[in-house]
């Protein structure tokens, strides 16, 4: 491990602590994340996962602890500071406005505009454009069963919601894109949809963290695995060098994960 | 075994994908919320006219226009909240305050029409912030707020007017202005309708085009998904707010010159009326959905059939029942339509 071959992590953390009230979220958890691989994190309930995610998203402040993105520090105050930053989240409720159409919601907070009749009062929205990049970008990441893209989202099924939310992180996020359980509500070939996506946006140069409760799932696309327990992380192993039982066991503290070699 | 079918063309996809009759229709009602009242006005003017003549003589049709001048505006400001998942029942005290204020500060104090106008005008937006900052601020529900802020309106109405009507005479013609008889051809018309019908241009423009317009769908719909999307969700709120203040200030000159005089005891049937046209015009209570144009229809059907029927020699009484069964038709209309397939 010298600092030759050490590679420089687009996102890292060191020591984050977070609490509410007596509660502790995070008690001094570290994190790295290489260029273009697919991190899982995993962890039990009240592991810190959500939290962790949440402090490099943006949506919560740290109470302590450093962020560095390529190794330069960071204080993300609002969800929007990691956005220029280049970091996309996709969440569990996947944030979309469901009476809001398709194209609506890949730009929902970031509408591109023009100039009205009155010049550069009350901008109009450049409706044509975004149409033509939202279906553009559903194309480009393979989700063609969509057909109308000024179609509401709440006609949409599962399965393309997730899409949708896919999509838009995918259209703004330029370093990295966190899926928090992005398979949790859906049925086996949706879910097969989802996994492909996330393997196409690691081969389009994206790293990719992956929030998940679902082994089999992990397995079959992380590169690396975060292993969370007690707001701590405990291990990172490979799907490689370690079972899926093996890492039900560290996560749940039946096997001790601090004798593992941290996996680069 | 036979060939497995191809999962592409299940039996359970092609009954989904099959369409009776009244899916459609509740497909294009879901897509255009405006139909159902525009359906509804005009069957309802038919109705009228077969049943009186005199329904459609330029001269009624004009009276049924003036007459909903002050509510279609007031609708507007209205809209917007109802749009963001709130409501406001202190829309016609502030109303009324501000119509007091504009024509007090010119008879009493002296103040010169222009400046009186303009004052109305800061009050009213400062009146409609205060309900957003309460809102936004201090968390409240917006029903709570706005029943708190309609009596404290209509308290300060009472006290700072004595409770005493402020004449004709005594009002710059710049805030009677909105008074002014328009003519056109046989129809005669206020400015103060063309300024209501202008606003309905204005914000439809304004709530379609701008991002700010899509943001107050979208916190109306979904607040938490808003704040995550990165709308900064406080501040549309609070900006909501003041526009409808604003509009509220504009329906206060209308009123003005609608009622030729500032009386404390005016329009005490505002706050309820404007929240009749905007649910008989097809926008949800729930938030996020609806179109502004839908509440013009909404206060016309009102008026339409307030006057029909008084054409047609109904008591007054029964108007105002029919008005209410239009209502409970108009939300059972609208949790139909919300009810979405996957």
């Amino acid at each position: 491990m010298t600092a030759a071959t050490e590679r420089t992590p687009v996102i890292e953390a060191a020591g984050l602590i977070k609490t509410f009230g007596s509660v502790v979220g995070l008690d001094g958890a570290d994190f790295e994340l290489y260029p273009g691989e697919v991190l899982a994190v995993i962890g039990d309930n009240g592991a810190g996962k959500s939290t962790l995610i949440k402090c490099l998203s943006g949506a919560m402040i740290p109470d302590a602890g450093e962020i560095k993105v390529d190794g330069q520090p960071v204080a993300f105050r609002r969800i929007q500071d990691a956005r220029v930053a280049g970091i996309e989240t996709v969440y569990q409720s996947l944030a979309v406005a469901p009476a809001l159409d398709i194209a609506a919601n890949m730009f929902l907070g970031r509408e591109l505009r023009r100039r009205g009749p009155l010049g550069t009062v009350l901008r109009m929205l450049d409706h044509k454009e975004m149409q033509r990049r939202a279906k553009e970008q559903l194309q480009a990441l393979g989700i063609g069963t969509i057909q109308n893209i000024t179609q509401a989202v709440e006609t949409l099924s599962g399965g393309q919601r997730q899409a949708v939310a896919v999509a838009r992180a995918a259209a703004f996020g330029s370093k990295v894109i966190i899926l928090d359980e992005p398979t949790a509500a859906l049925g086996v070939r949706e879910s097969g949809q989802v996994l492909k996506l996330i393997r196409d946006l690691r081969d389009r140069g994206l790293p990719v963290i992956l929030i998940s409760h679902n082994m089999p799932h992990v397995f079959e696309v992380a590169d690396r695995i975060h292993i969370q327990r007690l707001g701590r992380r405990v291990a990172v192993v490979t799907p490689g060098s370690t079972s899926p039982s093996d890492a039900v066991a560290i996560m749940t503290g039946a096997l001790d994960g601090s004798t593992r070699p941290i996996a680069r | 075994m036979s060939a497995i079918p191809s999962p592409s063309v299940d039996p359970a996809e092609r009954f989904l994908q099959k369409r009776t009759p009244i899916q459609r229709i509740h497909h294009v009602l879901h897509a255009y919320p405006a139909i159902s009242p525009l359906v509804v006005l005009i069957l309802a003017s038919v109705l009228f006219g077969l049943l009186n003549p005199r329904f459609f003589e330029p001269a009624n049709l004009s009276l049924i226009f003036q007459q909903v001048a002050v509510v279609g505006a007031l609708a507007v400001g209205q809209t917007i909240i109802i749009l963001t998942a709130g409501i406001d029942l202190s829309i016609g005290s502030i109303m009324v305050f501000t119509s007091i204020v504009m024509a007090a500060s010119a008879s009493s104090f002296g103040l010169p029409g222009p400046a009186a106008l303009v004052l109305g005008f800061v009050v009213g937006t400062l009146a409609g912030g205060l309900n957003g900052l309460l809102v936004t601020r201090f968390r409240l529900p917006p029903f709570i707020v706005t029943l708190g802020t309609f009596n404290i309106f209509l308290a300060l109405t009472l006290l700072y007017s004595s409770g005493q009507t402020i004449q004709e005479k005594d009002i710059p013609g710049i805030l009677l202005w909105t008074g002014e008889p328009i003519s056109l051809g046989s129809f005669k018309i206020t400015t103060g309708v063309v300024l209501m019908l202008l606003m309905y241009a204005v914000f439809t423009y304004i709530l379609r085009n701008t991002a700010w317009g899509r943001h107050i769908y979208a916190v109306g719909d979904d607040a938490e998904a808003s704040r995550l999307a990165g709308i900064p969700v406080t501040r549309i709120l609070l900006s909501a707010y003041l526009v409808a203040g604003f509009v509220y200030a504009l329906s206060a000159w209308i009123l003005i010159g609608r009622v030729g005089a500032a009386s404390p005891n005016s329009s005490a049937d505002a706050n309820l009326d404007s929240i009749t046209a905007v649910v008989i015009g097809g926008t949800s209570l729930f938030g996020g959905r609806g179109i502004i144009i839908g509440s013009l229809l909404g206060a016309l059907i009102v008026g339409v059939f307030r006057n029909g029927l008084a054409l047609a020699g109904v008591d007054v009484l029964y108007q105002t029942l029919v008005v209410g069964v239009l209502v409970i038709v108009a939300v059972a209309i609208d949790q139909w339509i919300r009810r979405v397939r996957a």
